[in-house]
């Protein structure tokens, strides 16, 4: 990968025979061991290894969930309650797979926040960023549709709200979704090709994800300062310092999510979906799971059908905009004192979307769903446009080396002073 | 029109390939295509099970909202009362979201029932019946509010609760799925 030469020697002559017909070994190699590592990472650097654990956790657990579900109207709920009751550990396996959604989110969002408070998608890597954005779509698409299948009330009226967005779009916006639902209403055909799909995704995700970390490894990781590697002190090889810090994380991550697996399994999930589907009668109070909550908010906030639509969309695609209206050339949040203030007010915002989405749409929640809509919005479109050419940012560091002398952030002052001369640092 | 700038190199056999090549890929790339989005589509089986469905209005009283279902589609067939049917007659028309007047949302001379699709035109949730500012109809998922002609007066739904094509077979019995093409005969009869 990149133009770093691989370090890596066969030493058998079986390897060498291998590595000079498929150079797998090298390359692993070079991304995953000799790798250069900025040396003042914090465990917020820890979260893309943790979402590649949860992608794995998600697809071995869907796997063999699919092994006992049935994708059809009238037997999809028996067959999860079968799982349920049944099949030999089923309910470890569905409680894993349902809450591994919920982390998998978790994990996802600190994973976005950590990039926005650290500038981590600007130049060079905006393609990283969007890459990033995209998975962040797919990964909305396959928990929506596994959402649906357990074919209770919030599974079908939450596919129904969802597919009757597609009715918003002008003239084929009813083609378009008689296309999705194959069939006048939400029903079998739909809840089939939901399963299709919902099974299709996470390898078009995994996909993404092996073009993620490709561009992270062209571009290199962002770090606490902004301040890119500039000499081989600023860096520790991937192997160990990294592999072994993004282990102890996810171990620590999974027993968090075995917390939730163990004692409060359904806590994230509704009461109404384990009530069969039923297409005459609508929950009283119909939400999203947790994670989709601040969308649902904004596109409640809007009293009209299509600018409901058409926002909600937007505060994604906004997402894939953020290189280029974020005009500071200052990386780090932490030497950006005026950004600093507005990221944490941004943070606020989109928690406070989140719990008026799971209000009912009246009165005062709209109101504040409203405000909070719009700031939504001017925080991307107007104050970081504009911030980059009122802030005064405070001095960077010369080098990540520097801060980690100063006794600053990154925790790496007791490293072996010879690990810090070990890596090849490309340009 | 046949000539062109003498710097052009003349076309060769490969450029004739490839552009030849080309077409008859996009041609066939679409053509692979129609299956593929036309399989997305209501089958026939789907199709077929859309026959129209007959509603006996017998048991249905003043003021009682009935669900059926046609086309897997849910349907209100509601039994409105005198004060319902004033209620949705005095309304200035130009006034609406989406201008219609009772008239046109229900069968000559059979005022009293409103036939309408039972799902909120915004996102789909049914609404609840005899609830709201209106008493016609509330949806509880993002507040629509419809009146007693099940026409859109506040809230995000763009347009009114669809009418389906339905039909008076006799005073008591409505088919839901064929539109009346009898409507001068029973006038008539």
């Amino acid at each position: 990968m990149s133009q770093h030469a691989t370090t890596y020697v066969p030493k058998s002559a079986a390897a060498k025979w291998f590595e000079s017909r498929l150079p797998i070994a090298g390359l692993v190699h070079s991304s995953f061991v000799a790798f250069p590592v900025p040396r003042n990472l914090t465990y917020f650097w820890t979260f893309g290894a943790i979402l590649i654990f949860m992608l794995g956790a998600q697809i071995v657990t869907g796997v063999w969930l699919a092994m006992h579900y049935v994708p059809e109207a009238t037997r999809a709920f028996e067959s999860v309650e079968h799982i349920m009751r049944d099949v030999n550990y089923g309910w470890l396996l569905r409680y894993l797979h349902a809450n591994g959604a919920s982390m998998f989110f978790i994990a996802v969002y600190i994973h976005i926040f950590r990039g926005m408070y650290y500038g981590s998608y600007k130049a060079p890597r905006e393609i990283l960023w969007i890459l990033g954005v995209i998975i962040f779509l797919l990964m909305m698409a396959t928990a929506f549709m596994g959402y649906v299948l357990p074919w209770g009330q919030m599974s079908f009226w939450g596919a129904t709200v969802i597919t009757n967005l597609f009715s918003a779009i002008p003239l084929v916006g009813d083609t378009i979704v008689s296309l999705l639902w194959g069939g006048y209403s939400v029903g079998s055909p739909t809840l089939n090709r939901f399963f299709a799909l919902h099974y299709l995704l996470p390898f078009m995700i995994a996909g993404v994800v092996v073009l993620h970390v490709w561009a992270l490894h062209v571009v290199g990781q962002n770090n606490p300062t902004g301040v890119p590697i500039k000499s081989g002190k600023d860096a520790v090889p991937f192997t160990p310092y990294a592999t072994i810090k993004d282990l102890f994380a996810t171990i620590v991550f999974v027993m968090f999510f075995a917390w939730w697996v163990f004692f409060v399994p359904n806590y994230l999930g509704h009461a109404d979906n384990y009530i069969p589907a039923n297409p005459a009668v609508t929950p009283a109070h119909i939400v999203p799971e947790w994670y989709f909550l601040p969308f649902y908010a904004i596109l409640r906030a809007i009293p009209d059908k299509l600018g409901g639509v058409l926002a909600m969309g937007g505060a994604i695609v906004v997402l894939a905009f953020l290189p280029w209206l974020d005009t500071s050339r200052v990386r780090s949040a932490n030497y950006r004192p005026l950004y600093r203030q507005f990221f944490w007010a941004f943070c606020v915002v989109c928690v406070l979307l989140g719990w008026l989405g799971a209000k009912p749409a009246e009165g005062g929640y709209v109101i504040a769903s409203r405000i909070c809509t719009a700031w939504y919005f001017i925080h991307f479109l107007v104050v970081l446009p504009l911030l980059g050419l009122f802030e005064t940012p405070k001095p960077l560091p010369s080098s990540i080396l520097e801060t980690v002398h100063a006794g600053r952030k990154g925790g790496g002052a007791g490293l072996p002073v010879g690990a810090a001369a070990e890596p090849s640092i490309k340009g | 029109m046949a000539t062109t700038a003498t710097a052009a190199p003349p076309a060769t056999r490969r450029d004739f390939l490839l552009i030849a090549t080309g077409a008859v890929g996009a041609v066939g790339a679409a053509a692979v295509a129609w299956p593929f989005v036309a399989a997305l589509a209501p089958d026939a089986q789907t199709v077929a099970a859309g026959a129209p469905v007959e509603v006996d209005l017998g048991p249905i009283a003043a003021g009682q909202i009935v669900k059926v279902f046609w086309r897997g589609k849910l349907i209100f067939v509601r039994h409105r009362t005198d004060a319902e049917i004033k209620a949705a007659e005095d309304v200035n028309v130009a006034t609406l979201p989406d201008p219609q007047p009772d008239s046109a949302r229900v069968k000559q001379g059979h005022a009293n029932f409103l036939v309408v699709y039972g799902n909120c035109t915004h996102l789909g949730c049914v609404p609840l019946g005899n609830e709201g500012a209106f008493k016609g109809w509330f949806c509880p998922c993002h507040g629509s509010v419809f009146d007693t002609s099940g026409r859109i007066r506040q809230g995000p739904a763009p347009i009114n609760l669809p009418v389906p094509p339905y039909t008076f077979v006799s005073d008591t019995k409505i088919r839901i799925g064929e539109e009346s093409k009898t409507a001068t005969k029973t006038a008539a009869a």
